[in-house]
């Protein structure tokens, strides 16, 4: 600007105009030279931090050197220092949680809904709330009132969660609450769900539910363990959705939704195993029979996500479809 | 007046009269202040009582808050499009537009931050982000890159400011000692010389080369969390541009607004003349253009096909429960302005105030319309469930949530046009050749 320039930094130009590459001006000598003193103290630091690790690592040593024979999960023996070895002291909510994210080795759990016997009962619906202590609006599973077109015939579809194997809201889920088990449900950890319900704009199936306001039975839940497989205590301001049961599963028991049918429409195993099990009647079946002589198929299997839940269609009913006057929204 | 023949006295004190506490400035911010504590009580009992308070419920989930954070991301870009894009292709007109394009990028990329955690269930649990984030999602992604963003914005709106808080600090003596030991600290012992002006030059162009890159990237990622889902409506491949070229019209539209009230309150028509107001509803036209033929392409291919899940969208948006708002938005804040916008007349400041508006407010509907009718038809049907499950409507309490964020962006924006100069003086003084390079 219009302003001299101070007589100093003149100076330091003119110094610099006149050896461009001889010695440094002043100023710039002092700054090396504190940047140098800053090195020098970082080094120094940096060096005592080693020092001081491995005098921890030596002695720690010494206090072990005793070698423990142990057997792995693919039956080998191994010989592990006992350094290396650490107690496994876990509370029962971090058990609970270790197991539920674990699941259960070498099963692989599959839903086969037979659409030619639901009558709308919905006491699937009604066992799977009161098991999770859900709300009458909060849907782990739901029975909808279905038509292809018009001149299809309507039928009543139970929709749970189809446990996808490519889950698109797992896909989604910035924080990891919501992940896909080995054994195949796909589980929620309301304790580390940060409720941004990604994964119910992800999911094509709407089969997501959230707690907006105090879940049911908060006050009497709060105190609870979390059962991550049970999904209780329900939180506020987090995603809660149909779990297969898994707790059920770990008691070798049926699901509740399974379990409660009067009509026989569900049949819940083991793919592993090939066999599947009718809810209602007990009869264990063949999987694979069942699929390919009742010409099962999949919801949506177009979008790539490989659902776990088959279908069977809706055909030879012995019963009129009724439909439900609850099932359209109402104005109140 | 003649424009050549201001002094760098008369200019300095043009740009800087505006920067002192009168009656006018303690109405405005009380009102503003006033209006935020009464939106942050709603947001108190959004704390306290979930986010059931608000409409948005398990079909439609995300409501007037995303739709929010989408307008706000949006919104921000003009710094990218008038100091990045133009600034760097050498567009000597933008000097005066620059810093307030700035602080709009800055308070609105501040506040999209802000927005996005009124949105969540549980608040109290932001750590997890950073503690177990998973980088597959793009949540991740929106998070790096809206923090990337605010960070360079930050920086391009401070870094030319140095030696303006300099210049102001040492040519003026009306001002209060608190601001003025503001400025010393702020100013960095900043002196007039060739070298640091050098240094300045430097860092700003790598800024503006920066900027460029990262605003793409905040506005394409806010469309992914859109167009990674199958839904109809969002499964799109042209969603990454359909959001720039919108951001680019609201964005254009608010520095308008801002242009218009900076020049008759602090009273810049020499430096804001109505050749800026001309360019920039030039500059609108062009990027509403380019919108429209975006969303030609959004609804056109689409509803050519008329697949059944697009064919309900569609027919919702042009004649179904949203057709009201999808024609206010598409004719009074797209199509219209830009037929006002092909005359000179409309181009002058008080006309061009009145369309920006329309299309600023046009462009916060459209939000709203990319946001919440997908999700009000998903794949299958909505049944068995209350009648606001099925059909959402924002409560009141939500619309309180949602104003808390433009009384805070307009308090930001308020403090810093009021306490900095809103014009670059040293670079309007370069310039009109008062002092030299």
């Amino acid at each position: 600007m219009e302003e001299h320039p101070k007589p100093e930094e003149n100076m330091d130009k003119k110094e610099n105009a006149q050896n461009p590459e001889g010695e440094q001006p002043k100023q710039t000598s002092r700054r090396k030279f504190m940047k140098n003193i800053g090195l020098i103290g970082a080094g120094a630091v940096a060096g005592a931090g080693a020092l001081f690790s491995a005098d921890i690592f030596e002695k720690a040593k010494k206090k072990g050197g005793k070698k423990a024979v142990l057997l792995t999960q693919d039956n080998k023996l191994v010989e592990v220092d006992s350094l290396e070895m650490k107690a496994l002291e876990k509370s029962p909510e971090e058990q609970m949680q270790f197991r539920g994210r674990e699941g259960i080795p070498g099963r692989r759990w599959i839903f086969v809904i037979d659409l030619s016997k639901c009558r709308n009962a919905r006491q699937c619906i009604t066992a799977c709330q009161s098991a999770h202590h859900l709300r009458p609006e909060q849907f782990h599973i739901n029975t909808l009132e279905m038509q292809e077109n018009q001149h299809t015939a309507p039928y009543h579809m139970p929709k749970p969660c189809q446990h996808c194997d490519n889950p698109p809201c797992v896909s989604v889920c910035p924080v990891d609450a919501t992940f896909k088990r080995p054994d195949g449900p796909v589980l929620i950890d309301n304790e580390r769900c940060i409720g941004c319900r990604f994964c119910i704009a992800a999911c094509p199936y709407s089969a997501r539910s959230f707690n907006w306001i105090k879940p049911k039975d908060d006050d009497k839940d709060k105190e609870l363990p979390y059962n991550i497989e049970l999904n209780i205590p329900q939180r506020i301001g987090t995603i809660t959705k149909c779990l297969m049961s898994s707790d059920r599963l770990r008691e070798g028991k049926l699901p509740y939704c399974v379990s409660a049918c009067p009509n026989g429409v569900y049949y819940f195993g083991d793919e592993n195993e090939d066999a599947v099990t009718n809810g209602t009647t007990k009869e264990t079946v063949r999987l694979s029979t069942l699929l390919r002589d009742n010409g099962a198929y999949q919801l949506m299997e177009d979008l790539g996500t490989k659902p776990r839940v088959y279908y069977l269609p809706p055909k030879n009913r012995l019963f009129p479809f009724e439909p439900s006057k609850d099932a359209e929204p109402k104005k109140i | 007046m003649d424009e050549k023949n201001v002094t760098l006295e008369k200019l300095t004190e043009d740009l800087t009269s505006h920067i002192r506490i009168n009656r006018g400035f303690v109405i405005w911010m009380g009102f503003l202040i006033i209006g935020l504590c009464i939106c942050l009580y709603a947001y108190l009992q959004q704390l306290r009582f979930g986010l059931g308070v608000a409409g948005i419920r398990d079909y439609v989930s995300w409501g007037l808050y995303l739709s929010n954070f989408v307008f706000f991301v949006a919104t921000s870009l003009i710094g990218m499009l008038i100091s990045g894009v133009l600034g760097l292709i050498g567009i000597k007109w933008i000097t005066p537009l620059a810093r307030i394009a700035e602080t709009i990028a800055v308070a609105f990329a501040a506040l999209a931050g802000l927005v996005i955690i009124m949105d969540m269930g549980r608040p109290d649990r932001l750590a997890n982000v950073f503690i177990y984030g998973r980088f597959q999602s793009p949540i991740l992604w929106d998070v790096s890159v809206v923090t990337t963003y605010f960070v360079l914005s930050a920086l391009l709106l401070f870094i030319p400011l140095i030696p303006d808080i300099a210049w102001v600090n040492r040519k003026t003596d009306h001002l209060p000692g608190w601001l003025k030991k503001t400025y010393s600290i702020l100013s960095l012992n900043w002196t007039d010389t060739p070298e640091k002006n050098k240094i300045i030059q430097r860092c700003v162009r790598i800024l503006l080369i920066l900027i460029i890159p990262s605003a793409l990237a905040i506005h394409t990622v806010t469309s992914w969390l859109f167009a990674m889902t199958t839904r109809a409506g969002w499964d799109s491949t042209l969603f990454g541009p359909y959001f720039v070229t919108g951001a680019f019209v609201s964005g254009s539209s608010a520095v308008i607004i801002a242009m218009y009230f900076f020049r008759k309150n602090y009273k810049l028509h020499n430096y804001i003349t109505d050749k800026h107001f001309s360019k920039m509803g030039i500059l609108l036209g062009l990027v509403m253009l380019v919108y429209l033929y975006v969303n030609i392409n959004e609804f056109l291919v689409p509803g050519y096909k008329l697949k059944t899940a697009d064919a309900t969208h569609l027919h919702e948006l042009f004649a179904g429960r949203f057709a009201i708002m999808f024609w206010f938005v598409q004719i009074g804040g797209l199509i219209l302005p830009i037929i006002l916008l092909l005359f000179n007349r409309m181009r002058k400041p008080l006309p061009m105030l009145f369309i920006a508006l329309a299309v600023f407010i046009g462009a916060w509907f459209k939000r709203y319309i990319i946001v919440v009718p997908t999700q009000e038809h998903p794949f299958l049907p909505i049944q068995y469930v209350p009648y606001n499950f099925k059909f959402y409507t924002p409560t009141l309490l939500e619309i309180a949530i949602t104003l808390s964020s433009f009384f805070m962006a307009l308090i930001i924006i308020t403090l810093v046009s009021k306490f900095f100069p809103v014009i670059p003086i040293r670079e309007t003084a370069v310039e009109r050749g008062l002092i030299e390079e």
